[in-house]
C-alpha cells in the first residue's frame, strides 16, 4: 500500500536524532565551521549515547547491510529496515549540521565496506571501530576502476603503495579501508579493499584539505609508502574475480551509501527552508497553499518552488533508493545512481 | 439542507487506514486495475489520439469502454452502487496516470464525470446522492465535470467572479462564466464553484437548467476533452443545489483533489514522453552513432526520468494522505508546483529531442507538449 510518510516505528528514532541535532549539533555548528581541523570533543558523549541506543535497539544500525541480508529482505518484501532507519537519522542529524554528522565518531563510511564483505573473524576484529574509506586518488575520482594504488603479497603481508585523497575522517578514524589493485593489468576484478590501522607507519598523512563547507569533518590525503598490512586484513576473497563480479561488490558500497548522501542534502535543505519560513513569517509574509503562485508575492512563489523541490527530494531522491532494504522489489544500481544528482539542487539554487 | 432531515443519511466511503510502512508498491488489486487501464490506454486510446485531438472529441466507443472498466465509480459509496468501501485517491491517481499514457485529452473526457461522482460521494446529502448518483453507476455515465476555472488572466480559484445570491425563499441565483470545462457542450451535470456570502461554495447545476449555455472553446491542449465555456445568466437554483453546506474546507479539498488529478494526468503523459524518446534516441543515428551517446541528449532523457519520478512520488504522497483523511492540501499544492514547472519542461524536451520531427504531427510529442502545458494551469475540471 502506497504510503510516503515516515513509518510509526521510526518516529522515535527521528525524534531522538532531531533532538540531538538541535541541542548538540546546532550550538557548536558555527564553532567548528570556523575552527576547521579541530576535533569536536562534544561529539564523544553523543557517540557514546548512540552506541548504547544501537545496542538497545537492535533494528537500528548506521551501517549498511550485507548482500545476504539485502537478498533476504528482498524476498520478504517491504520491511522498512536498517537503510531507511539510517536515512531518517542522517536527514535529521544534517538538519543540525552536515559536517558534524559526517565526523560522528565510529560512524565512518569504512564500516559499510567492512560489513559488506568481511569474514566473521574480520568482523570480530574490526566491527564497531571508527573506519574511514580511502578510494579516490589524484587520477581516479568518479572513475573508481582507474585506481593505481597497488597491493603486493610479500610473505604474510600485503605491501601497499600509492596515494589516496579525500579520505573523510581519515585523520580521526581508527582504521582506513584502502582500495588497491592486486594486478593493474587485470582491471576491476583485481581491486580489493585492505584494512590499515591509522597508526601504521607506512600510512603517511600528507595534508588535511581546507574546504568550502562541511569543515567540521576532516578530509585527509595520504601517501602509502611500502605500507605493510597482515594478509588477513584483505577484506573478502583474495581471488582475482572476473571483472564484473568483483567490481559489483565494490560498487554495492556506493549504491548503499548514495541514498545517505542524498539524505544529507535533504536534511540541510530542510534546515534552510525552516529558517526561511521563520524569517518570512517575521517579515509578515503569509504563505498560502491554496492560492496559485501567480497570485502570491515573488518571495512566496520562490519559497513554494523551493519547498516543492525539497518535497520531491525529501520523499524520493533520498528515500526511494533505500529500496535494497526498505521498500524493495527490484532495486537496480542504475536506478539508484539516478537519484543523487537531484538532491543537490535545492541546496544549490 | 442537513442530513438529519432525512430518514436515512448520505452514504460515505470510509477513509482508508494509513499504511504502517513507508511503501512505494501498489497493492495487487491496484496493479490489476491499472494493468487493465494501461492496456486500454496504449492499445485503444493511443491509436485514436491524433484524430481525437483534431476533432476535439473523444470517440463514444472509448467513453463506453472507460465506463465498462468502472472508472466513474471509484468514489461512489457501496450502498449507491460503488465497489470500494474506502476512499481510493491513490487508485484514482494511478488510473488517471495510466489513462493519460494513452492520451491526456481522452483521459480527461473519461475522468471528468468521475470527479463529479466523487464529489457527490464525499459531500452530497442523501437527496443529492439519490437524485444524481444512479446515473454515474449506469452503463453510460453522463457528461459531467467540475467547473472552477474562469476566463480571465491570473485566475485564482479562491477569488471567484461567478456569484450565487440567496433569494428570500432560500433558493439561489447564479451568474457568471466558467472556462475550459470538459465536454461542456453536452454536460448534463456540473459542480460549479461560485462565491456565496463572500466565500467560495459549490453548486450542482444541471446542464438543461434555464440560463445555462455552453459554447465549444477548443484549447491548445487536451482537445479530445472537448473543452468549452459555460455561462450562467440569472440561473435559478433550488436550495438543494448547494453541495457541501458551503463549508470552506470542502471547497479547499475539492480544489486540491483537482490538482492531484492534473498531476496524475501529467505523470502519465510524461511517462509516454520518456518511453517514446528513450526508444527514439537509441535508434536515431547521426554522425555514425545513436544520438543517445551524446551527453547533451542522454542528460535530457535522464532529467526527464528524474523529474518524472519526483513528481509521481509527491503526487502519490498527497493522494495517500487524502484517502486516509489526513491534511493533504499542502502536498497537493507542492505537487502542482512541480507539475507546472517540470511536466511542461518534459513536454518541451520531448519535442526538442526529436528535433524537427518533434514539431510535426508525424510524432505524438507535439501533442503531449500541448497537453502538458495544461497540467499546472487549469484548476478543477476533474477531482480524484
Amino acid at each position: 500500500m502506497i504510503n510516503l510518510e515516515i513509518p510509526e516505528k521510526l518516529e522515535t528514532l527521528a525524534g531522538q536524532a532531531h533532538m540531538a541535532a538541535e541541542h548538540v549539533l546546532r550550538p557548536i555548528s558555527r564553532k567548528y565551521d570556523r575552527a576547521e581541523h579541530t576535533y569536536p570533543v562534544e561529539l564523544d558523549t553523543l557517540a557514546e549515547l548512540i552506541a548504547q541506543a544501537n545496542a538497545a535497539q537492535a533494528g537500528y544500525d548506521t551501517s549498511t547491510p550485507t548482500e545476504t541480508s539485502a537478498a533476504k529482505h528482498a524476498a520478504d518484501g517491504n520491511i522498512n529496515g536498517r537503510s531507511l532507519a539510517s536515512l531518517v537519522g542522517v536527514i535529521e542529524m544534517c538538519w543540525g549540521d552536515t559536517g558534524l554528522m559526517l565526523t560522528m565518531p565510529r560512524q565512518g563510511l569504512g564500516q559499510a565496506a567492512i560489513r559488506a564483505v568481511a569474514t566473521p573473524e574480520q568482523l570480530e576484529r574490526f566491527g564497531g571501530k571508527w573506519a574511514a574509506m580511502a578510494i579516490t586518488e589524484p587520477g581516479a575520482g568518479s572513475d573508481s576502476a582507474a585506481i593505481r594504488t597497488t597491493a603486493v603479497l610479500d610473505g604474510d603481508d600485503y605491501v601497499l603503495n600509492g596515494e589516496k585523497i579525500f579520505v573523510t575522517s581519515g585523520d580521526r578514524a581508527d582504521l582506513i579501508v584502502v582500495w588497491a589493485t592486486l594486478d593493474r593489468s587485470v582491471g576491476r576484478g583485481a581491486i580489493k579493499s585492505f584494512v590499515v590501522e591509522r597508526d601504521n607507519p607506512g600510512l603517511k598523512l600528507d595534508r588535511l584539505e581546507h574546504k568550502l563547507g562541511i569543515r567540521a569533518s576532516d578530509t585527509a590525503n595520504f601517501v602509502l609508502d611500502n605500507c605493510r598490512v597482515p594478509k588477513e586484513n584483505l577484506l573478502g576473497s583474495p581471488e582475482i574475480a572476473t571483472a564484473r563480479e568483483g567490481f559489483a561488490g565494490v560498487m554495492q558500497t556506493f549504491d548503499n551509501t548514495r541514498p545517505m548522501i542524498a539524505g544529507m542534502a535533504v536534511g540541510v535543505a530542510r534546515a534552510a527552508l525552516d529558517r526561511t519560513r521563520e524569517l518570512l513569517a517575521e517579515a509578515g509574509v503569509e504563505i498560502s497553499y491554496d492560492h496559485p503562485l501567480a497570485a502570491q508575492s515573488a518571495a512566496v512563489a520562490e519559497f513554494l518552488r523551493l519547498e516543492a523541490d525539497w518535497g520531491r527530494d525529501g520523499c524520493s531522491r533520498s528515500r526511494r533508493p533505500g529500496w535494497p532494504t526498505t521498500g524493495c522489489r527490484t532495486p537496480s544500481p542504475r536506478r539508484l545512481r539516478r537519484r543523487r544528482p537531484r538532491a543537490s539542487r535545492p541546496t544549490s539554487r | 439542507m442537513s442530513a438529519e432531515t432525512h430518514r436515512s443519511g448520505p452514504s460515505r466511503q470510509t477513509t482508508a487506514v494509513p499504511g504502517a510502512a513507508f511503501d512505494l508498491t501498489p497493492t495487487d488489486e491496484q496493479r490489476m486495475l491499472v494493468d487493465a487501464v494501461r492496456d486500454f490506454a496504449l492499445n485503444r486510446v493511443r491509436p485514436a489520439a491524433l484524430a481525437a485531438d483534431a476533432a476535439c472529441q473523444t470517440p463514444p466507443a472509448l467513453l463506453a469502454t472507460a465506463a465498462e472498466l468502472g472508472l466513474t465509480t471509484i468514489g461512489v459509496p457501496e450502498p449507491l452502487g460503488g465497489v470500494l468501501e474506502h476512499r481510493a485517491t491513490v487508485t484514482a491517481a494511478l488510473i488517471a496516470e495510466a489513462l493519460a499514457e494513452g492520451d491526456m485529452g481522452v483521459a480527461l473526457a473519461c475522468l471528468a464525470p468521475a470527479g463529479v461522482a466523487t464529489a457527490l460521494g464525499l459531500w452530497g446529502d442523501a437527496d443529492q446522492q439519490g437524485a444524481h448518483m444512479p446515473a454515474f453507476v449506469d452503463d453510460a455515465p453522463p457528461a459531467a465535470a467540475i467547473a472552477i476555472a474562469e476566463p480571465r488572466v491570473l485566475f485564482d480559484p479562491f477569488t471567484l467572479h461567478t456569484r450565487a445570491t440567496r433569494t428570500p425563499a432560500g433558493d439561489f441565483v447564479l451568474d457568471g462564466a466558467k472556462a475550459l470545462v470538459p465536454r461542456a457542450a453536452g454536460a448534463e451535470l456540473l459542480v460549479v464553484a461560485a462565491e456565496l456570502d463572500a466565500a467560495p461554495a459549490l453548486f450542482l447545476v444541471e446542464g438543461a437548467t434555464a440560463g445555462v449555455s455552453a459554447e465549444p472553446e477548443p484549447a491548445m491542449g487536451v482537445r479530445a476533452a472537448a473543452t468549452g465555456s459555460v455561462s450562467f445568466e440569472n440561473v435559478k437554483l433550488p436550495a438543494s443545489a448547494l453541495l457541501g453546506d458551503s463549508d470552506p474546507q470542502v471547497y479547499r479539498e475539492l480544489v486540491a483533489l483537482g490538482r492531484i488529478g492534473w498531476c496524475a494526468l501529467a505523470i502519465g503523459t510524461c511517462q509516454a514522453v520518456l518511453d517514446y524518446v528513450s526508444g527514439y534516441v537509441n535508434e536515431r543515428v547521426a554522425f555514425g552513432e545513436p544520438i543517445a551517446t551524446r551527453q547533451s541528449v542522454a542528460f535530457m532523457v535522464a532529467n526527464i526520468a528524474i523529474e518524472l519520478d519526483g513528481l509521481r512520488l509527491v503526487t502519490q504522497r498527497a493522494a495517500a494522505l487524502a484517502e486516509t483523511g489526513r491534511d493533504f492540501v499542502r502536498e497537493a499544492a507542492l505537487a502542482r508546483v512541480l507539475a507546472a514547472r517540470h511536466a511542461m519542461q518534459i513536454g518541451s524536451a520531448g519535442v526538442q529531442l526529436l528535433g524537427g520531427h518533434g514539431y510535426t504531427k508525424e510524432h505524438p510529442v507535439e501533442r503531449w507538449y500541448r497537453d502538458l502545458r495544461a497540467a499546472g494551469m487549469i484548476e478543477g475540471a476533474l477531482a480524484l
